[in-house]
């Protein structure tokens, strides 16, 4: 298809389609192709079945394998049904060998990864959460408002039909630089306003993520949004289709032609070619989500349903052939049952829909009226579709007329899968090379101090946070941006939850293995600093096309460093999601891995250190989440680790030099580990006032922040950094800016300081008093002496500037 | 027939929407405008009658349901189908 | 003392003010479905914060017509204590229990935090375990919470508020006025003083480890004004 290029990304949505010229020669074969289980036969057919399935990018060899599997020439509806199977996103064909590399094992993970809609890990106290993190990055480029809203619903339904409640949603966004370019700006509040107007409707809080700005991102931001749902464990819904006879059954929302898009188009010229000028984007209906969640949940709960599955990606394609597939049935459906929305839909379209908010449920015999009520008592269509079969097969009609049959296995265990080739990027070593000689000392600190923390990557983001519900359910014990990972209580319980979702694209492009250890440890990182213990991961894989060598190579060694960073922490990986494609005119995305991680603070007893004479009885007695502000004078702050002269791929340099060159830091995993086992005691022993990781700006951004993040209660600290483990000839700048891994700044009343070395030392981690809070001036001797209200200036203020608008966020300062 | 329903807010209220799109489309160079007021588009297809019935219940749908009298007005227009 | 909290399709408040009173008041509760035509004995009800139908046409406008609204309209006017919140106000707006009406904020986004209020009365059933001019903090979450009345109403109705958007001090200017509600107000009730409408949410301000407990006491408040009855 010379005049047709369709990219694959995200939930199977074929996107970024430059429509041909119309007409090009589909319309004459309405009779082959008009859907109805009508062999193509006559080689005029033959080859223009075989164009229809080049458009769904299925090669001619593919093709005649699908021939060879049917044992005939495939119907219309087949086609399209092996194309979006066979799509990247079903089938994972680039990335599946590749993803064999992750730790997947743990005694807490109650799924094995992959095999149902989301990972599931015991949490104790008889429940189990179900989290996982969802790409839906070009629909929110073609379309930021609807495209962000439907991926918040996606996620969401992947959550819930596990039988889990969603109780909280973080997304991590990546963007161009707003500074100056309109349409960056129209994507960013597209985006916030709907990721917000989903969200906030469902009744599901936002309760954290990331926002980063780079240049790499300006023709393709990225989307992804985690979901975290809670359930009794052993209460898990399943998506299989057991037991041969079982009815089938559709719910919630009509099926229409939205989200045919790319795939589609030929079709539709074929069919009738009325409706060329319809969006390639689905609108998404927040309203028919918050009732599906609830007459789900209900519907579970009966023990009537045997298995479930979002229709999501490929619709209901996916949905009907993961399900028997995963039990060793078959599906029979009469796609003249499925409610529409729209007239003259042909199998094809409705195979192919992804209409948002409808899920296929598997119900027991005899159940169906029970199920159905439910679902129509909060306003949703529950329709029986077809039943379950034991000979193995997708077998799909239209009233009386079949219009597929295909052994599922084809369409799921055995689609194929590529060893794409893989070749070390040449911008690497170019990239890599970094004389800190070229790069200028400032003479002013304070000022680089203040421009860093008013960069947007830095900067305060409540202008994004506050248009988010975050309170709604009424769990949100730690309120965003208050510390360095969000922290849920969970009602009956003595634990919280605690959640981040962290990604450093620059770092991955200047060194794909560390760059990506360094995600995983920076998210193990932001959980212990609220006291709470890492214990899964889920992460979004977004990269650009995988059939270049040099982007399959950053994949490999991003999959490579996340899966040696998780064994280090026993964090297993429960699942995820991979988007490839990610590119524009100017190139590919920076290789960008999200990770989601989630932890828990529960009640430990006074176990833990004894120090003769010197150690007072520890003082937690219920676990409590540590946040990242200074509390009060004379409190100590502590600096744990080691600080190096590492500048390399941080924002320091970006922000201020306009470089994006080096090594990314190296991450030891060793001492990460160490670092994260002394601060979950520390916290659980109740030694700590704040904890707040250093991270993008480095020791000076990171001690700022903790002065000015209470809003309502700007604190000041005097430092003396000359005490910083440090190698000896460290440069000024990277001590101060530089964005070494493992460490953490944590305050303690004076009294603490002893007990806190000797944990320190237990624990080999370094430790260095750099100083006390107090005061209304930042001072770190002799080269920064701001007032904090400066500091704060330039942190709330920094967002609005760069989106050179007056209403985002001018009302009040920032605290919530 | 079809009638189409056009809301929009009272006169001598804020108009928060209106008022930032006047501010925009000043800001793209249009000068002269006098106000920009943003509201509500409802079509609503029905059986072909005499209008003048039409027209009485679609009031009636405007003041039960479509607006809200309190800070909205209506204006109806017929058309045929 | 029983309440009921309505469940409206799009409802996302209910089980959070469940929660408080029968998790953190200890009071029985039940929860009322919109077609429900009776109120089953409940002594109070509660309008719960959500999107009702998905606020698709205006906020609160259809949620008016449920069969439960008639139960709640004929308990309202009996004297019976109703408290809307946030959504829940809204829809006492469209069903004119409440006077005004509710418009989108003048920032034209959503907004969702801690603000902080000024109590007015402490003489009504939702405010008398208050201080009068207390300041107290509340979240708010919501992008239609400008509150409108006309001029005239609002001269007749002005001794109706119990809540003031105020700063810190107590103080009221158009800072503290995040929705830019006319005369700064969050919370009205009617003439005969047993319907309360307001945007802030109590009931996530109802424990300490939320942030506030001043929500609290408005529930508080009810159930020590129906101790009385």
């Amino acid at each position: 298809m010379s005049n047709v290029s369709v990219k694959k990304r995200d939930r199977g949505k074929i996107r970024n389609i430059k429509f041909g010229v119309r007409g090009s020669g589909f319309g004459v074969r309405r009779s082959i192709l008009n859907s109805k289980f009508r062999i193509p036969n006559s080689p005029a057919d033959v080859a223009l079945l075989k164009r229809v399935a080049r458009s769904h990018n299925l090669t001619d060899e593919l093709y005649e394998r699908i021939v060879r599997i049917l044992g005939r020439q495939p119907t219309l509806t087949e086609v399209g049904i092996f194309g979006v199977m066979y799509s990247e996103h079903c089938s994972y064909c680039s990335s599946k060998p590749t993803l064999k590399l992750f730790p997947t094992k743990g005694k807490r993970i109650l799924v094995p990864a992959g095999k149902e809609n989301a990972g599931l890990i015991d949490i104790g106290d008889g429940l189990a959460v179900a989290f996982k993190v969802e790409s839906h990055n070009h629909p929110s480029a073609v379309e930021p408002h609807a495209g962000a809203a439907t991926g918040v619903g996606g996620i969401v339904r992947d959550i819930f039909t596990m039988g889990a409640r969603p109780i909280a949603l973080l997304d991590s966004l990546r963007f161009g630089p707003l500074q100056n370019d309109a349409r960056t700006r129209f994507l960013f509040e597209g985006i916030v306003r709907g990721i917000a107007d989903y969200g906030n409707c469902i009744g599901v809080p936002t309760v954290g993520g990331e926002i980063l700005f780079d240049e790499s991102y300006r023709g393709n931001p990225l989307v992804n949004v985690m979901c975290i749902g809670i359930l009794p464990k052993g209460k898990i819904a399943r998506a299989v289709a057991k037991g041969p006879g079982n009815p089938v059954v559709y719910v919630g929302s009509s099926t229409g032609r939205d989200g045919l898009g790319g795939a589609s188009f030929a079709s539709r010229e074929i069919t009738d070619g009325s409706d060329a000028d319809r969006p390639a984007v689905q609108i998404g209906d927040p309203f028919a989500e918050k009732c599906l969640i609830e007459a789900t949940l209900e519907a579970l709960a009966t023990g009537d349903v045997v298995g479930i599955q979002d229709m999501g990606a490929a619709g209901l394609t996916c949905s009907t052939c993961e399900m028997p597939s995963r039990a060793g049935t078959g599906i029979a459906i009469d796609v003249d049952k499925v409610p529409r929305r729209e007239e003259g839909m042909t199998p094809y379209e409705v195979m192919l829909s992804e209409s948002q908010e409808r899920m296929l449920l598997v119900v027991k015999r005899g159940s169906v009226e029970r199920i159905t009520q439910h679902f129509s008592r909060w306003g949703l269509n529950a329709v029986e579709i077809g039943h379950v079969t034991d000979n193995a097969r997708l077998r799909v009609k239209e009233g009386g007329d079949r219009v597929a049959d295909i052994p599922v296995s084809a369409l799921t265990d055995q689609a194929p899968i590529f060893q794409r080739p893989t070749k070390r990027p040449r911008y690497l070593s170019k990239v890599q090379r970094l004389s800190l000689k070229d790069i200028p000392q400032p003479r002013d600190y304070a000022a680089v101090l203040l421009k860093l923390l008013a960069s947007p990557t830095i900067a305060n983001k409540a202008a994004v946070f506050e248009q988010y519900d975050h309170m709604v359910q009424a769990n949100t014990v730690v309120l965003p941006g208050r510390a360095d990972a969000a922290v849920l209580r969970l009602k009956g319980t003595n634990r919280f939850l605690a959640a981040t979702i962290d990604g450093n694209g620059r770092y991955c492009y200047l060194d794909p293995y560390e760059g990506s250890k360094l995600a995983v440890a920076e998210a193990a990182r932001n959980l212990v600093c609220v006291g709470a213990t890492p214990l899964a991961v889920t992460n979004c894989l977004n990269f650009g096309s995988p059939q270049d060598p040099e982007i399959m190579w950053q994949f490999k060694e991003c999959v490579r460093g996340i899966s040696d960073a998780c064994r280090a922490f026993g964090t297993p990986v429960t699942g995820g999601n991979v988007s490839f494609y990610n590119e524009s005119p100017d190139g590919a995305i920076d290789p960008t891995p999200v990770i989601g991680m989630i932890g828990i603070i529960e009640g430990v007893q006074g176990s833990g250190l004894r120090v003769e004479g010197s150690c007072p009885e520890p003082r937690a007695q219920s676990p409590e989440p540590i946040t990242a502000n200074f509390k009060a004078e004379d409190d100590c702050i502590i600096l744990f680790g080691e600080t190096k002269e590492e500048l390399g791929g941080g924002e320091y340099l970006s922000a201020i030099h306009q470089r994006k060159v080096g090594r990314p830091p190296r991450v030891d995993l060793h001492a990460e580990r160490a670092l994260q086992r002394l601060m979950v005691e520390a916290s659980a022993q109740g030694w700590l006032k704040s904890a707040h990781d250093c991270s993008e700006g480095g020791l000076a951004v990171a001690l700022a922040e903790s002065c000015i993040i209470d809003a309502q209660h700007l604190i000041g600290a005097t430092i003396d950094v000359s005490r910083v483990t440090c190698h000896v000839s460290l440069r000024l700048d990277a001590l101060l800016f530089g964005e070494s891994a493992g460490r953490i700044i944590v305050s303690c009343v004076p009294e603490s300081v002893e007990v806190l070395g000797h944990l320190a030392k237990k624990h080999e981690v370094p430790a260095t008093v750099l100083g006390r809070v107090g005061g209304s001036r930042l001072l770190i001797e002799p080269w920064i002496d701001v007032r904090v209200e400066a500091l704060n200036d330039a942190w709330r203020g920094g967002l609005k500037v760069a989106l050179g608008q007056e209403q985002w966020g001018t009302k009040g300062s920032g605290d919530t | 027939m079809k009638a189409k329903v056009y809301i929009t807010l009272k006169r001598g209220l804020l108009d928060a929407q209106g008022k930032t799109i006047k501010g925009a489309l000043e800001s793209l160079g249009f000068q002269n405008l006098h106000a920009v007021r943003m509201g509500k588009y409802i079509e609503i297809e029905m059986d072909r009658r005499s209008e003048r019935s039409a027209k009485q219940d679609v009031e009636r749908m405007c003041q039960k349901l479509l607006a809200n009298p309190v800070v909205e007005t209506y204006h109806i227009e017929f058309c045929r189908l | 003392m029983k309440f009921g909290v309505v469940v409206f399709p799009g409802s996302n408040c209910d089980q959070d003010c469940v929660y408080v009173l029968k998790d953190v008041l200890h009071r029985p509760v039940i929860t009322l479905w919109h077609e429900q035509t009776t109120l089953q004995g409940c002594d109070a009800v509660v309008l719960p914060g959500g999107f009702s139908y998905g606020d698709y046409l205006r906020t609160g406008a259809i949620a008016r017509f449920s069969p439960i609204m008639r139960a709640v309209r004929a308990f309202a006017q009996d004297g019976g204590l109703v408290i809307g919140i946030c959504n829940g106000f809204q829809i006492l707006l469209e069903s004119g229990l409440l006077p005004g009406a509710m418009l989108r904020n003048t920032a034209l986004r959503f907004i969702c935090r801690f603000v902080t209020l000024r109590v007015e009365r402490t003489d009504s059933p939702f405010t008398n375990r208050f201080q009068e001019g207390q300041v107290i903090r509340l979240p708010i979450a919501h992008n239609e919470g400008r509150y409108s009345i006309d001029a005239k109403a609002l001269q007749t109705n002005r001794g109706q508020v119990l809540f003031r958007y105020c700063d810190a001090d107590g103080n009221l200017f158009d800072a503290a006025n995040l929705n830019g509600s006319m005369d700064c107000i969050a919370g009205i009730m009617n003439k005969a003083g047993n319907v309360l409408g307001m945007m802030p949410h109590p009931e996530r301000a109802s424990e300490a480890i939320l942030g506030s407990t001043d929500g609290r006491l408005v529930f508080e408040s009810m159930i020590e004004a129906f101790s009385h009855v």
